[in-house]
């Protein structure tokens, strides 16, 4: 492409959020995509659809959720690097196929460009599956690493760091994105093809050659003692998993009040950050990169620095919850969400902390 | 293990094949999945290809086929191993690779990724275990149960009125395009062996060519679900099962071989 300003060969593109990390995926080396269409994340398997047969990679149209993640079990367990999307709907459907893969200690990468629900719900944006994503969703005790991009380039960027940790971790990724970010265009760098290195595995079913143990894959340990001692490993691996965390700090160092939120709703709070700034209000905002592992830790720092938080999330409060564990009543935690495909925006969060500090110096009176 | 040696002055005509575990079956006396364990493992080793097979277990009394074939396995989530099969063999075409799954788990909660499976035409085997009932979970009836027929869920005999038919999967299945070979077989006696075993390993060999599903039923018994002695089992089998079900090739390449 020509583009005067961009001197040093970086790829640079406008497109789509979905189509982003559609790109990412095969930048990233993914040897299969299998999924179901679905708005608002259909341009996912539509650009796989285009482009795998021309640059490699297996694309199949499944028949339904419950086939595509339990393909993606079959074909993850073959070592290779595969993954799945779908919307809300679509991600209930495979929750099943999820607890098995988590139990089986399988990588692979799902992304959720999430609409509102419940139910059939709407096409718009929404952060209302939180909870399913961070708490295991399906049956047992699990979870799977979740990441929440802001922009499109994190739909792009995620790619990779997704199947990095799912690979390290032998866990299922998540990307917790939202209807608006698959669908919004914005500029993004795409990140070069072939930087991601594959593991060659000992666990895979691939064939038994003779001299080795056949290798099976299987989340069926009737026996209980066996079954505890499975959950006590995967208990390990997400205490290990805390070191992944990440996070990120908007104007934290000076703040007495802290916004938290994740994914679009972080990027809405930066602006509302701003407009207070502008009023001499020091409000500052934490926004959790990764929602499983969670940063308890940092928001038990700031619970010593701020007066209060306020949580933004575009559900009826679901992350606020993690924010309370976290801050465990030390400091008020407040919330303001909005519900059904709406999203909040900057003068509505302002407004909100404004109305908070006026009830608050009412009551100081 | 030791290998099995011949008794002096006596020929060894018969042994485990070298493709099955040490491990003792858990099924039931008389019941057939052992019989089609022994098979599929015999074909996997005169095929000579135990290094190039990968197989799919289900959820019923197959749940644990593991532990018995010496093949890279993999268990599924009930009724999704042929969609599990179907993601193994998209990323190792040139594998061989099965599903094995009982009549539950295919025709009645796998029913769309059995049908979707086939008419997609993957290059893999399905072995398809019809026995009538879920024996895992103690005899409850299956959609392939006969008409009339006592189990734990149909007390009174199943109605078709109240229930419906028994589902001929196998006939819905060879009507797909997708559908390469599809037959249905028995392990009732000797003979009926034999020939499984000639279907089973044109269903290995059929994936050499790329061309479509291998589907096999095979007929089989639950004397402890149908709560007889192995000997009765085998007299409804060939009183009310086969003119229910009967065997055969259903449709059989018109290609060569």
């Amino acid at each position: 492409m020509n583009n005067t300003e961009n001197t040093n060969n970086d790829d640079v593109r406008l497109m789509k959020g979905n189509e982003a990390l559609a790109e990412a995926a095969i930048r990233a080396g993914m040897d299969g995509y299998f999924g179901y269409p679905i708005t608002p994340q259909s341009e996912v398997l539509e650009y796989f659809a285009q482009e795998c047969p021309k640059r490699g990679g297996v694309v199949l149209q499944a028949e339904s959720e419950v086939a595509s993640i339990n393909m993606i079990y079959g074909a993850a367990g073959t070592g290779a690097r595969v993954m799945t999307s779908s919307s809300s709907p679509g991600i209930s459907l495979m929750q099943e196929g999820l607890s098995y893969i988590a139990s089986a200690q399988l990588p692979c990468l799902v992304v959720n460009v999430v609409r509102g629900g419940p139910g059939l719900g709407t096409i718009q944006p929404s952060q209302g599956d939180y909870f399913q994503a961070v708490k295991g969703g399906g049956h047992g005790d699990y979870h799977l690493i979740v990441l929440a991009p802001a922009s499109v380039q994190e739909m792009a960027d995620f790619v990779f760091e997704g199947f990095r940790l799912a690979e390290k971790y032998r866990n299922p990724s998540m990307i917790l994105s939202d209807g608006a970010l698959g669908q919004m265009m914005e500029k993004v760098v795409l990140p070069p093809a072939g930087s991601l290195p594959k593991t060659k595995y000992d666990w895979t079913t691939v064939g038994k050659p003779a001299g080795r143990e056949r290798n099976i894959i299987t989340s069926l340990f009737i026996q209980p003692e066996k079954m505890e001692q499975i959950n006590l490993n995967l208990q390990a691996k997400y205490e290990e998993l805390k070191k992944e965390v990440k996070f990120e700090n908007f104007n934290t160092e000076d703040a007495e009040i802290m916004l938290v939120a994740f994914g679009l709703s972080s990027r809405i709070c930066q602006k509302a950050v701003d407009l207070a700034r502008e009023k001499g209000i020091k409000l500052g905002l934490l926004r959790p990169i990764t929602l499983y592992p969670y940063p308890y830790d940092r928001l038990r720092e700031l619970a010593a620095q701020v007066e209060f938080f306020l949580v933004v999330e575009m559900n009826a409060g679901q992350m606020v919850e993690d924010v309370r564990l976290a801050v465990e009543g030390r400091k008020p935690v407040y919330f303001k969400g909005r519900m059904g495909g709406m999203i909040p925006s900057p003068e509505d969060i302002f407004a909100e902390v404004e109305t908070i500090l006026e009830k608050q110096s009412i009551s100081q009176e | 293990m030791e290998t099995l040696q011949a008794i002096d002055g006596m020929e060894l005509v018969y042994k485990k094949p070298s493709t099955l575990t040490d491990t003792v079956f858990h099924y039931c006396p008389g019941c057939g999945h052992s019989v089609v364990h022994r098979v599929l493992m015999e074909v996997v080793e005169e095929l000579g290809i135990q290094e190039k097979t990968i197989g799919v277990a289900p959820v019923g009394c197959s749940v644990f086929a593991y532990h018995y074939l010496d093949i890279d396995m993999q268990e599924a989530a009930h009724g999704r191993a042929s969609a599990v099969a179907t993601g193994i063999k998209r990323m190792l075409p040139d594998k061989y690779v099965f599903s094995y799954q009982g009549d539950g788990d295919l025709a009645a909660i796998g029913t769309a990724e059995t049908i979707h499976t086939v008419n997609r035409g993957e290059n893999l085997l399905i072995v398809f275990i019809n026995n009538a009932i879920y024996g895992m979970t103690g005899g409850q009836m299956a959609p392939t149960s006969l008409l009339g027929m006592m189990t734990s869920t149909t007390p009174y005999g199943r109605d078709k009125d109240l229930i419906g038919y028994p589902l001929k999967i196998t006939e819905l299945v060879a009507n797909l395009p997708g559908a390469y070979y599809v037959t249905r077989q028995a392990v009732h006696t000797p003979n009926a062996v034999r020939k499984l075993k000639k279907a089973i390993t044109r269903g290995f060999q059929n994936q050499d060519l790329k061309k479509g599903t291998s589907f096999i039923e095979v007929v089989s018994n639950c004397p402890s679900g149908w709560k007889m002695t192995p000997v009765e089992s085998i007299g409804y089998l060939e009183n009310n099962m086969f003119p229910q079900y009967p065997l055969g090739d259903i449709k059989v390449p018109q290609d060569g071989k």
